[in-house]
């Protein structure tokens, strides 16, 4: 290039020659971000559209291949998204005291807390396994992490944004057989990887459930059989339940929660990254950092039980459902996918983790203001709905959960009546 | 650009040329009088460049954009020294949680103070000075009037904002290297050094820390990259010095402005402040790439685009001054 390239005009003539050239230039910067826009676009679309071509399975034999799956060790990256709709964003959060320093009372690096976040938003989870006695589950956080560790009996929490430890023994027969994932002190319905999820969707199936194999995919690089499972009765807000499963060694590799409704799926929980080879034994070790604050377990239990009634008023928890049935009548109408739980409080009044009678006029307002008022044969009432589960609130005091419809909710009602 | 080899007898021009540098007029027009379009030493363009980067590192503006920055790291190690020192050697949790990350752990381990003062700086002190050197790179030397000065030696454009953008990117590592630096001074003085619990909760020595904070600095400074380019093109734009600082540093506070809206969720993934967080995953254990793979992706995209567009901008543009 000539130094001093001139750009000056020395004339009428050459002055559009130059102002053409000179625009010429932009062609290089527009095309360099052509070129990247179309290759992000395309990339996905490209790296997607090779479903792999694996033998044709019964849907039967998927279950059993996963139900023999015997994989004990593996380490990935797991991603898992919610969308639960429900009325406040992040309400989820709210009840859950988690984020940073919000867990004074609730003391430490607990997990119940922690795990709770997960039923809102998208969390990226590492994890490692190595056979029943060695599991760990961390959820990465912007610039922190919150990592649960179980080696040989005992289990460990380490929070690095407050620097917090939470320390326990592990629970006597629950690390028997399961998966690494199946973190032993994992709070019962906050289920956190496909073997779970698989495991209790399976569990309702029955003549009310279709299931199927639904072609193949890729997930995480490896090849898998998608289960598909629908229900068949009318009045479920669930859509579909579609489980990927390896085609080589049976582990789930992603499950996918869609609503009746459509639009965005209500759980989408996948590995991104999963190697099956024995993780590094250091991954196990724990020791706690100098200077960090260790919680044991035994001084929490008295201070976890608060956030754990709210935890089980949560909408979108139907296995903490039964955890009410000691408190006050509990009673299952229906069967299958439009089950639906009918509880009476014990006084007959109000919303079981925030009794009425106290309730001040403004968060009864609140609440109105959440739900819509219906009217029936019962009476009259309140339903609460998220894109899953909705609650009926009968103003005598009792209450009507199911994922199932609103009109659903209404019949129930009616019929107990 | 040049890919000719340096003639043997050519070793000496380039020296030449350096110690001319300070006055652009001096031995650069005669040093190739024949042919100006021939493509020169490469070494001439490395003189180009050191001339470039000791003009801009004698400036009294970058001493005190690196004394501001060099005081951020042991601002914070003062503070937080203080807090814990009378209350016994607690945690020193942040009661909002709201400080920079990894200020939890300062206190038991002065290397995290070189990830906190990152933490720290990252979002605005660093982007700051980067944008100021970045904005008066080519308009500076347009409101001075040297510009046309430095175009009248055989350097030809697309060389001078090459040497303009090396220069720019060495100060990006400069100023990142002297807040890990202070910090890990200020850090050794305050607080106890050892070994090291990454965030994922397991251990590494004291030694592999140390290769961490190294490899988060230049993660750090990379991840300024993009924002320089797109400082450069600003500078380009303008005759004015002031004022493409100021629209670059601008441009800074409305990325990030934009990058806490969760409403513009769809759009954070192409702002080039978006992954600069992300620099925190390298003291995971295993280093967790997803992130860091992305931001050097998006970095490198700014760079492309904006740098071509300086270019663009500036071998067409009328140089009035």
């Amino acid at each position: 290039m000539a130094p001093n390239d001139s750009a000056e005009t020395t004339g009428e003539a050459t002055s559009t020659v130059v102002g053409r050239r000179k625009a010429a230039r932009y062609i290089v910067p527009v095309a360099v971000a052509g070129v990247a826009a179309a290759t992000i676009g395309l990339v996905p679309a490209l790296a997607s559209s090779g479903d792999p071509d694996l033998p044709e399975i019964s849907a039967q034999q998927l279950i059993e291949k996963i139900a023999a799956s015997d994989e004990e060790q593996l380490s990935g990256t797991f991603k898992i998204s919610t969308d639960l709709g429900l009325p406040l964003d992040g309400l989820a959060g709210s009840f859950a005291p988690g984020g940073a320093g919000g867990d004074k009372d609730g003391g430490a690096a607990a997990p119940q807390d922690k795990l709770m976040e997960l039923t809102s938003g998208t969390h990226t989870l590492r994890v490692a396994a190595d056979g029943p006695e060695r599991q760990k589950l961390s959820i990465l956080g912007e610039a922190s992490e919150y990592s649960l560790i179980h080696n040989r009996g005992e289990v460990w929490a380490y929070d690095s944004e407050s620097d917090e430890v939470y320390h326990a023994e592990a629970p006597e027969g629950r690390d028997g057989g399961k998966h690494a994932e199946k973190a032993p002190k994992a709070p019962e319905g906050a289920p956190a990887t496909p073997k779970d999820f698989a495991e209790q969707a399976l569990a309702v199936a029955g003549d009310t459930t279709s299931v199927t194999v639904d072609g193949t995919a890729q997930v995480a690089g490896r090849d898998a059989y998608q289960l598909l499972i629908k229900p068949k009765q009318s009045g479920s807000t669930i859509g579909s339940v579609r489980i990927a499963v390896d085609a080589e060694n049976g582990v789930p590799l992603k499950f996918t929660l869609s609503a009746a409704s459509g639009g965005k799926a209500v759980v989408d929980a996948g590995f991104t990254k999963v190697d099956f080879s024995r993780p590094a034994a250091s991954t196990f070790d724990f020791t706690p950092p100098k200077g960090a604050e260790v919680t044991e377990a035994d001084e929490l239990e008295t201070g976890g039980d608060e956030h754990g009634a709210a935890q089980k008023a949560l909408p979108g928890q139907l296995a903490e459902l039964d955890a009410l049935a000691g408190e006050g009548g509990f009673n299952v109408i229906g069967k299958g996918w439009t089950s639906i739980a009918e509880i009476t409080s014990p006084g007959g009044k109000g919303l079981p983790a925030a009794g009425s009678d106290d309730m001040p006029a403004e968060a009864q307002g609140f609440l109105d203001a959440l739900g819509d008022k219906v009217t029936g044969k019962f009476g009259s009432g309140t339903v609460f709905t998220t894109r899953l589960v909705n609650a009926l609130l009968t103003d005598d005091g009792r209450v009507y959960v199911g994922a199932v419809t609103k009109d659903a909710l209404v019949r129930a009602a009616d019929a107990a009546q | 650009m040049s890919q000719a080899e340096g003639a043997p007898r050519a070793g000496t021009a380039p020296r030449a040329a350096t110690a001319g540098a300070a006055d652009p007029t001096g031995p650069r027009g005669p040093l190739r009088p024949g042919d100006p379009a021939r493509p020169r030493n490469p070494l001439w363009t490395l003189g180009l460049l050191r001339s470039e980067i000791t003009t801009l590192l004698r400036r009294h503006r970058t001493y005190a954009l690196l004394g501001v920055l060099a005081a951020v790291p042991v601002l914070i190690g003062i503070a937080v020294r203080i807090e814990t020192g009378g209350g016994g050697g607690g945690a020193g949790g942040p009661d909002g949680g709201a400080g920079p990350a990894f200020l939890a752990q300062v206190t038991n381990n002065g290397l995290f103070l070189v990830f906190a003062a990152l933490a720290a700086t990252l979002p605005v002190f660093l982007p700051m000075a980067v944008g100021v050197v970045a904005g008066d790179a080519i308009a500076g030397e347009a409101s001075s009037g040297t510009l046309r000065y430095l175009l009248v030696a055989p350097a030809g454009r697309t060389r001078l904002l090459l040497v303009k953008y090396a220069a720019v990117l060495a100060f990006c590592l400069i100023a990142t290297l002297v807040v890990a630096a202070s910090a890990l001074g200020a850090g050794a003085l305050l607080f106890p050094m050892g070994e090291v619990t990454t965030i994922s909760g397991t251990r590494i020595g004291f030694g592999e820390g140390l290769v961490r904070a190294v490899l988060t600095s230049l993660v750090v400074a990379v991840s300024l990259t993009g924002f320089a380019a797109l400082g450069l093109f600003v500078s380009t734009l303008t005759g004015s010095g002031i004022g493409a600082m100021a629209a670059t540093v601008g441009l800074l506070i409305t990325v990030q402005i934009l990058d806490s809206i969760p409403q513009l969720s769809g759009v954070h993934p192409y702002l080039f402040a978006h992954y600069w967080m992300s620099f925190a995953d390298v003291l995971r254990e295993p280093v967790h790439w997803d992130d860091l793979i992305k931001n050097f992706q998006l970095q490198g995209l700014y760079v492309a685009v904006f740098g071509s567009a300086a270019w663009a901008r500036f071998t067409a543009k009328d140089i009035t001054a």
